[in-house]
């Protein structure tokens, strides 16, 4: 499912005294199977961006179209329960979200809300729970047993259940060890082997190169950029100065190599490509 | 989540906001003490006027007491209507079985409507202009005397201190709780009693888990940096009265002894 912002505009509290603009006319899409990274400092306004592809918010002014849904400032609560069920938003430390007796169940609560079966339920959650990589011993525990990263893949599960086609994660990888990380950029790399539309919002410019489609700058409430990682991580260093954004760990290095005189010929992506340039660097000489 | 003003400060620099926590704490206290003996309209008129005064001067929009009224709108009107339909007195404009309203029936529905308004108007100007902090070391200081026999005094306001500031980080963790459960399909709206009832289970053993961490956080953050309790501790910010509190308090004295005139001087 695609998904376009149109001209959005969103404030909180809007139409009283203490209304706070936090998003200003984005206007921006999100192709059907893409990984797209949204990526900006603190407080540009991502997490309430997000918000707005399952209706949480609705946009004050303008309108996003998810596949053949309109959402407006006047969509009724009644009508986004469908959207719910395509949309699946995994939320910054998601496992504050886990509730239920036992691992299974606590997955299956998703399907369940949205009119499947019982035995249907289990499958769905087996399959999600399989799916990020926990083990069958640890379904009949209590989900406050488990380590942070388990508790973290069940929550993941229990978005997944649902099986959405568009996947919406809120840094992701915060908080896990570098083994979780990979893991989880994995899972997000087979997510989109699966189709699934995926959006997801991140600091780690590593994570950023490693998986996505387009990244979507956001500054101040406002969309600066969209492009390609190559693109985007080819543009002037002052530029990433303004929008307080780091370059891949390649890029850096790339930049340090240029301080001490040896200038490559284009910002690398990754390690692999960084040691490709410098290899070529080498053999001219 | 937003629009629960219960106990919210809105940071200003009025002459309210200015005054002692003390201050503002006893002339709260005052008040409501006074009220109770409010009896006849000229007086609770006065009261009125001693409020409204108060609310100007505080420079914050009436919206927000507004704001503050709401919640408690629906135990208003049980008490109002308790009064209207349970008093007994003459004469008796229409009844029902048991039922009756009276003329003092209605005379006492809204004056226990309007004793309930200022109430609560008078501790929002105090919980809106003090930060929740100073509203605990004000109690502190105004209870000190009690440490003399025995009663553990600071422990008491700094329990109060640390669960008013868990109030906004709680209703902040409810709100994300309830949107990642929403996403996954939650619905508080549909369904019987027993449903819905059902549907809080989600949000609430969230809530209590993620409160308990934080609190064994907060114990811990406490005890690494030498927090005992039952010592002596001094504090970073000192209460002092100035002249702006010594005015406030021969106003408060100006408004209860004008009250006091009213309600003998009418009533006799």
């Amino acid at each position: 499912m695609a998904i376009t912002f149109e001209q959005v505009n969103f404030s909180y509290g809007a139409g009283t005294t203490l209304a706070q603009r936090v998003l200003h006319d984005i206007t921006v899409d999100m192709p059907t199977g893409k990984v797209t990274a949204i990526v900006g400092q603190t407080g540009s306004g991502k997490s309430t961006l997000i918000q707005h592809i399952n209706g949480l918010l609705k946009p004050t002014s303008g309108q996003i179209r998810i596949d053949d849904f309109e959402l407006t400032a006047s969509t009724k609560e009644k009508e986004l329960v469908n959207l719910r069920q395509k949309v699946g938003i995994v939320f910054q430390f998601p496992e504050n979200q886990l509730f239920a007796n036992t691992v299974l169940e606590d997955v299956m609560y998703a399907p369940l809300n949205f009119g499947a079966t019982k035995d249907a339920a289990k499958l769905e959650a087996a399959r999600a729970l399989n799916r990020v990589g926990v083990s069958e011993d640890l379904w009949g525990k209590s989900p406050f047993e488990l380590s942070g990263g388990q508790m973290r893949r069940v929550a993941m599960a229990g978005t997944l259940a649902s099986n959405p086609s568009v996947v919406v994660m809120d840094e992701p990888a915060a908080g896990l060890d570098p083994k979780g990380q990979t893991e989880l950029l994995s899972i997000v790399l087979e997510l989109k082997k699966l189709g699934k539309t995926i959006i997801f919002i991140s600091h780690q410019m590593d994570h950023v190169v490693a998986v996505a489609d387009q990244v979507v700058v956001m500054n101040e409430g406002r969309v600066v950029a969209k492009e390609t990682p190559r693109q985007l991580f080819n543009r002037e260093l002052s530029w990433f100065q303004t929008m307080k954004l780091d370059l891949p760990k390649a890029g850096q290095l790339a930049e340090k190599l240029k301080d001490k005189g040896v200038t490559l010929s284009r910002r690398p992506l990754d390690l692999g490509e960084l040691a490709e340039l410098i290899n070529q660097e080498v053999g001219h000489e | 989540m937003n629009n629960i003003m219960i106990g919210r400060f809105v940071p200003g620099h009025s002459w309210v906001h200015r005054l002692d926590p003390r201050t503002k704490m006893m002339i709260t206290f005052v008040y409501i003490l006074v009220m109770l003996w409010a009896n006849n309209w000229q007086t609770y008129a006065w009261a009125t006027l001693f409020v409204i005064g108060l609310v100007r001067l505080t420079g914050q929009p009436f919206k927000l007491y507004w704001d503050g009224l709401k919640p408690i709108f629906w135990l208003i009107l049980f008490t109002v209507i308790l009064q209207l339909l349970f008093t007994p007195g003459t004469p008796v404009l229409f009844s029902i079985g048991p039922l009756r309203v009276t003329v003092p029936g209605i005379l006492n529905a809204v004056y226990v409507m309007v004793r309930f308004v200022l109430i609560i108007l008078m501790s929002t100007i105090l919980t809106l202009t003090t930060p929740p902090t100073s509203i605990a070391n004000a109690l502190e200081s105004l209870l000190s005397p009690l440490k003399k026999i025995g009663v553990p005094v600071a422990e008491l306001s700094l329990m109060l201190a640390i669960a008013l500031r868990f109030v906004p980080l709680l209703m902040d963790e409810t709100q994300k709780i309830m949107n990642a459960q929403k996403s996954r399909g939650m619905s508080f709206s549909t369904g019987g009693p027993v449903k819905r009832a059902k549907a809080i289970i989600p949000l609430l053993i969230p809530l209590f888990v993620g409160a308990l961490q934080r609190a064994l956080d907060l114990a811990n953050a406490m005890e690494v940096r030498g927090f005992k309790d039952a010592v002596q501790r001094t504090k970073y910010r000192i209460l002092s009265y100035q002249k702006i509190d010594q005015v406030a308090f021969l106003a408060l004295g100006g408004f209860v002894v004008i009250f006091l005139i009213i309600k003998t001087v009418i009533h006799g």
